[in-house]
């Protein structure tokens, strides 16, 4: 079966229905100032780990604020917690701070609270 | 005395009617509808201070009792001619004006959002424009869904009939942005459960304080933002709605269920411009607007003589630099009607 050559194919849209907000409410809870990222990529390109292997700062906190939990826990270890990304920030946000959060609310959710689909997917997974 | 005819009396009409009579000039003001203040007098609240319009609609008759010139309410300009040199407007009800100069002050029309029908305008019960919306907030009207319910969950569009060929207009409508943010700012206000999102392509906060209103919305009100712009809605069983679109931060495409939506409909060149254009065979620009003589130092002249532009009708504009542009066409026509006499 394992050779049987089709499969269902999984969206690839983002649904609002399947929001999972906790990540994003913990992190702005802790982190306030994450609610005023513009998206603009500066944290991205100035990102040392983003220069060397397929890593993108911005786009993890889109996940994040679109519910998309799923595979954040492997993208979120490839940060080496070197600040830059705050010394190019225009709009002041402690990054390194939501990383940390991130890391902590990963956790959080998946042993002490029921977890989201999404995060019991992740559990079977690693 | 030279005479100053100032046609429409909305924001930039009213000051550049004042200013003239200031400066001595017979001025008359025509105005096709009953009340003054044009759209203005719709408007509940406006940006970025989120003050009463009718503070600015109070200033604007302290000017027209402290000013000296003629207001014809109820009165069109039906019919334009020149003769020696002159222009000759004749009204509807038949009075015949010869004015030495002409500001035209007729403003903007808004974007009809019938013509986005994969929006939903007007097919759906829960679509609604950035003026209906404005109009409910004047009526002091809560915002609920048309079955009662509470919205939940509501998205502004932006560019809504800007910068959509497809829609018929390549322009920006440039204050949009701003209005979408400060109406998500009211509808927290009114419903602090619901989540707000607005779907834009580019945020464009150009004026003096739209970058801070932005900021606010987005660390104080809890509205949130997507980079992208919505390919279609359709209506569920429950007339809420399923929007599409691609969130472009991420790359991916995505869907929503809302339960109101609010198109922020575009400014774009008014009938009452286009006929005024016709009837004085000014040249109009790519985006349908009148087009001024010279885009950098003679934003106020028109191609023809005599015919001067102040407001709206040559592009999008905020209330105040309406306001300075009318200041501006004033000044221009006091100029010319003085050097007119040296000739």
């Amino acid at each position: 079966m394992s050779k049987f050559g089709f499969s269902i194919q999984e969206t690839r849209t983002i649904d609002f229905e399947q929001f999972d907000g906790r990540l994003l409410k913990y992190v702005l809870e802790h982190e306030p100032s994450f609610r005023v990222c513009l998206s603009c990529g500066g944290c991205t390109a100035t990102c040392s780990a983003g220069n060397l292997i397929d890593f993108n700062v911005r786009k993890m906190n889109i996940l994040i604020r679109r519910g998309e939990t799923e595979g954040l826990e492997k993208e979120i270890n490839k940060c080496m917690l070197c600040g830059k990304c705050m010394l190019v920030c225009p709009r002041g946000i402690n990054i390194r701070n939501v990383v940390m959060l991130i890391k902590k609310g990963i956790v959080k959710f998946r042993t002490i609270e029921e977890p989201h689909e999404k995060l019991k997917l992740k559990c079977h997974a690693y | 005395m030279d005479t100053v005819v100032v046609i429409g009396a909305g924001v930039a009409g009213v000051e550049a009617a004042s200013q003239l009579s200031g400066f001595g000039h017979e001025v008359i003001l025509v105005e096709k509808n009953s009340y003054i203040g044009g759209k203005l007098a719709k408007w509940d609240h406006l940006f970025p201070s989120l003050r009463p319009a009718s503070e600015i609609l109070t200033s604007m008759e302290e000017k027209i009792k402290q000013g000296s010139f003629k207001i014809l309410k109820n009165t069109e300009i039906t019919d334009i001619s020149r003769r020696n040199g002159r222009w000759i407007l004749k009204t509807g009800k038949g009075i015949s004006l010869e004015p030495d100069a002409v500001v035209i002050a007729s403003g903007f029309g808004l974007f009809d959002a019938k013509r986005k029908e994969e929006y939903g305008y007007n097919i759906y019960n829960n679509v609604i424009t950035s003026v209906d919306l404005e109009d409910k907030l004047k009526k002091g009207e809560k915002i609920r869904m048309t079955n009662g319910k509470t919205p939940r969950r509501i998205a502004f569009i932006h560019c809504v009939g800007s910068r959509d060929e497809k829609s018929g207009n390549h322009h920006c409508s440039k204050v949009c942005c701003i209005t979408g943010v400060k109406q998500a700012i009211e509808l927290r206000n009114l419903l602090p459960q619901a989540e707000i999102f607005c779907f834009y392509m580019d945020l464009r906060m150009y004026g003096k304080d739209f970058e801070e209103l932005y900021r606010e919305a987005q660390e104080n009100y809890d509205v949130q933002f997507i980079r992208g712009r919505l390919s279609e809605a359709s209506e569920n069983m429950d007339e809420s709605l399923l929007i599409k679109a691609e969130d472009t931060l991420s790359g991916r495409p995505l869907k929503m269920n809302v339960d109101l939506m609010i198109l922020l409909i575009g400014m774009e060149a008014g009938e009452d411009t286009i006929n005024l254009c016709k009837g004085f065979k000014l040249e109009r620009d790519r985006s349908g607007f009148i087009k001024p003589k010279d885009i950098h130092i003679m934003r106020n002249f028109s191609s023809q003589e005599g015919v001067f532009l102040a407001g709206t009708c040559t592009c999008p504009m905020t209330i105040g630099d309406s306001i300075d542009n009318a200041r501006a066409a004033a000044i221009e026509v006091h100029n010319y009607l003085k050097n007119k006499h040296l000739r």
